[in-house]
């Protein structure tokens, strides 16, 4: 076995489940269950393989880069399909008692279409971290937009339709930003292999207008601010282990996308000026979107908010990359924070769909008591808020504290006065949830039984994101394959 | 093409309008990619892009199906509804949110 056949699983494996799952809508959840079995497996041989071995690709059926597409995976994409794997995991344990809750027409329709559009997501996230071809990641970043928005209209209500229909139109306009921005590279460089770009790039009008077009469209995608509009409705409408999915994970495949743009394929566009660009869209998502996560009266919109302010974070990594020497301080920073942040927004709207369960609401100034009833949940809120605010020995921590010190050498204290007011932030809107979810129930609250799997999912994927930190230099070690440092 | 249907999609509120927009910008795209098929300077247009256009048709299609799927959808329950009254107090006022997508 060759990590060829490993990449074919992860990319294999998920779809024709996903088809499986559609046709037998019975085994929907085994199918699930089959395929996390084969990316576990095939994610596991791929680490090992990167970490022995460096970075190994594979040529599809023989054709070579620039006809044919080039499958690789290098520190940052096996990162990233682990992290996948966790989270869905992770959901499909959660979501098949959530989705039989009721014995309703409704609820069966859910759970036909959940498993296989769940797998659809899941496979187009794994081609979108394995493929090198700018054209090949354009039809994967379309069937994840295509999963996410079919999972957002899962519910069938007024609103989550509505917030489907918006998010399709901007998935859409957006990836046409991108493909026309890709159309124009293949007019310069006549390939749309990433390495190959990289190396047939010059500088000129013509790329600068076809980088412009594909970084708005992946911005939009990415909900970074202010193109982030349409994610709070999105997010905070659909079931909860989707929402955990949008959040964890769909707008990540945008972010990532953005990365091998901005740092493999034409690194040579990564100016002082278009990173300052990137950094001060980045602090100003953090401010505004802690700000509106404070003034959220329901819960999910809240964790929503956060998600806007916490991709934030994410685009700081642009500023700070400019210099080589604190380049992958700042690399990894944002990466780790990445992988804790995807496991503790994943734990908490997992939380929020057992609180929303028990209590038939998730409005913050209500939620008393429900501390004594879901202590677990509760427990898993608190502990992926020490993740997000970046307590130390959390994920979080790690993350900042390695973003903290690069923008102190490359002398940016702005980035660094940015990260510890939106840490302060998100303490303070993680502690209104956590007070009112500690204070003693008024005596007659009814409230509905959680399965206790769906407990335990959030506390694990909690603990994951605190105990990342704990993993920081394996996972350093890990990047630093295949990355863009000698 | 592309301005116009990137126009006419923020512009419209009515769903098909939108959708339609949406084509627009698609074709403009395709186009583009015809015309940067034909440049290179050889006897034969470049085949790569015409592939590319190929597939890009494909997803275009399944996105007006599913766009289409979607907006019938919102119609018939704004139908049914009349007012879209949600039961849960509305989220609050953000000020971010263009309201009136449907």
């Amino acid at each position: 076995m060759t990590p060829a056949w490993f990449m074919g699983g992860l990319i294999l494996g998920p779809l024709v489940a996903a088809a499986l799952a559609f046709t037998f809508p019975k085994r929907g959840r085994g199918m699930a269950c089959a395929a996390a079995g084969v990316v576990g497996i095939a994610v596991t041989a791929l680490i090992r393989a990167v970490l022995g071995g460096g970075v190994s690709s594979h040529r599809v059926s023989g054709w070579g880069a620039p006809l044919g597409i080039d499958l690789r995976a290098d520190g940052l994409a096996v990162l990233l399909l682990a992290l996948t794997a966790l989270i869905a995991v992770a959901v499909t344990g959660y979501a098949a008692p959530y989705l039989r809750a009721t014995d309703s027409p409704e609820a069966r329709h859910r759970e036909r279409y959940f498993w296989p559009l769940l797998l659809f997501l899941w496979t187009a996230l794994n081609a979108l971290f394995l493929t090198r071809d700018l054209f090949n990641l354009y039809v994967a970043l379309e069937l994840l937009g295509f999963a996410a928005v079919a999972l957002v209209a899962l519910e069938g209500k007024g609103d989550a339709l509505r917030a489907a229909l918006r998010y399709l139109f901007v998935s859409l306009s957006a990836s046409l930003f991108y493909l026309l921005g890709v159309a124009l590279v293949y007019g310069q460089c006549a390939t749309v292999d990433l390495a190959l770009v990289a190396g047939r790039a010059q500088p000129g009008p013509a790329l600068t207008v076809a980088l412009a077009l594909m970084t708005g469209g992946l911005i939009a995608k990415a909900a970074l601010f202010p193109l982030h509009f349409w994610l709070p409705p999105a997010h905070a409408n659909a079931p909860a282990p989707v929402s955990a999915l949008l959040s964890a994970l769909v707008v990540k495949g945008a972010f990532y996308l953005l990365l091998r743009l901005w740092f493999e394929a034409l690194p040579v566009f990564h100016t002082p000026a278009a990173a300052r660009l990137f950094g001060m869209l980045g602090a100003a998502a953090i401010l505004w979107g802690s700000i509106n996560a404070l003034t959220q009266s329901r819960l999910k919109l809240l964790i929503a908010y956060s998600t806007v302010a916490q991709l934030g974070y994410l685009f700081l990594m642009f500023s700070l990359m400019t210099g080589r020497d604190g380049g992958f301080g700042a690399w990894c920073g944002a990466l780790l924070l990445l992988g804790a942040r995807a496991c503790a927004k994943t734990a908490m709207f997992l939380a929020a769909g057992n609180i929303l369960r028990a209590a038939g609401h998730d409005r913050i100034n209500d939620l008393a008591g429900i501390a004594q009833v879901l202590p677990v949940s509760a427990f898993a809120l608190g502990l992926a808020g020490v993740s997000l605010v970046g307590l130390p020995p959390s994920g979080g921590f790690a993350g900042k504290w390695l973003l903290l010190s690069a923008g102190l050498r490359e002398g940016q204290w702005w980035g660094g006065a940015v990260i510890l007011v939106g840490s302060l932030l998100a303490a303070a809107y993680i502690m209104r949830v956590m007070t009112r979810a500690f204070t003693p129930a008024a005596p007659g609250t009814a409230v509905r039984p959680v399965p206790p799997i769906m407990e335990w999912t959030a506390l694990a994927l909690a603990l994951v994101a605190v105990g990342m930190g704990l993993a920081g230099s394996w996972l350093a070690e890990l990047l630093r394959v295949g990355g863009p440092w000698p | 093409m592309f301005a116009i249907g990137f126009y006419s999609l923020v512009v419209q509120t009515h769903l098909l309008r939108r959708i339609m927009a949406l084509n627009v910008m698609g074709s403009g795209v395709f186009l583009a990619f015809l015309a940067l098929a034909l440049k290179a300077a050889a006897p034969m247009p470049d085949p790569v892009p015409h592939a590319m256009v190929l597939t890009g048709i494909v997803v275009a299609v399944c996105a007006t199906g599913l766009a289409l799927a979607l907006a019938d959808r919102v119609q018939a329950l704004e139908a049914k509804e009349e007012t879209p009254a949600p039961e849960t107090p509305p989220p609050g006022a953000t000020g971010s949110e263009p309201e009136d997508v449907g």
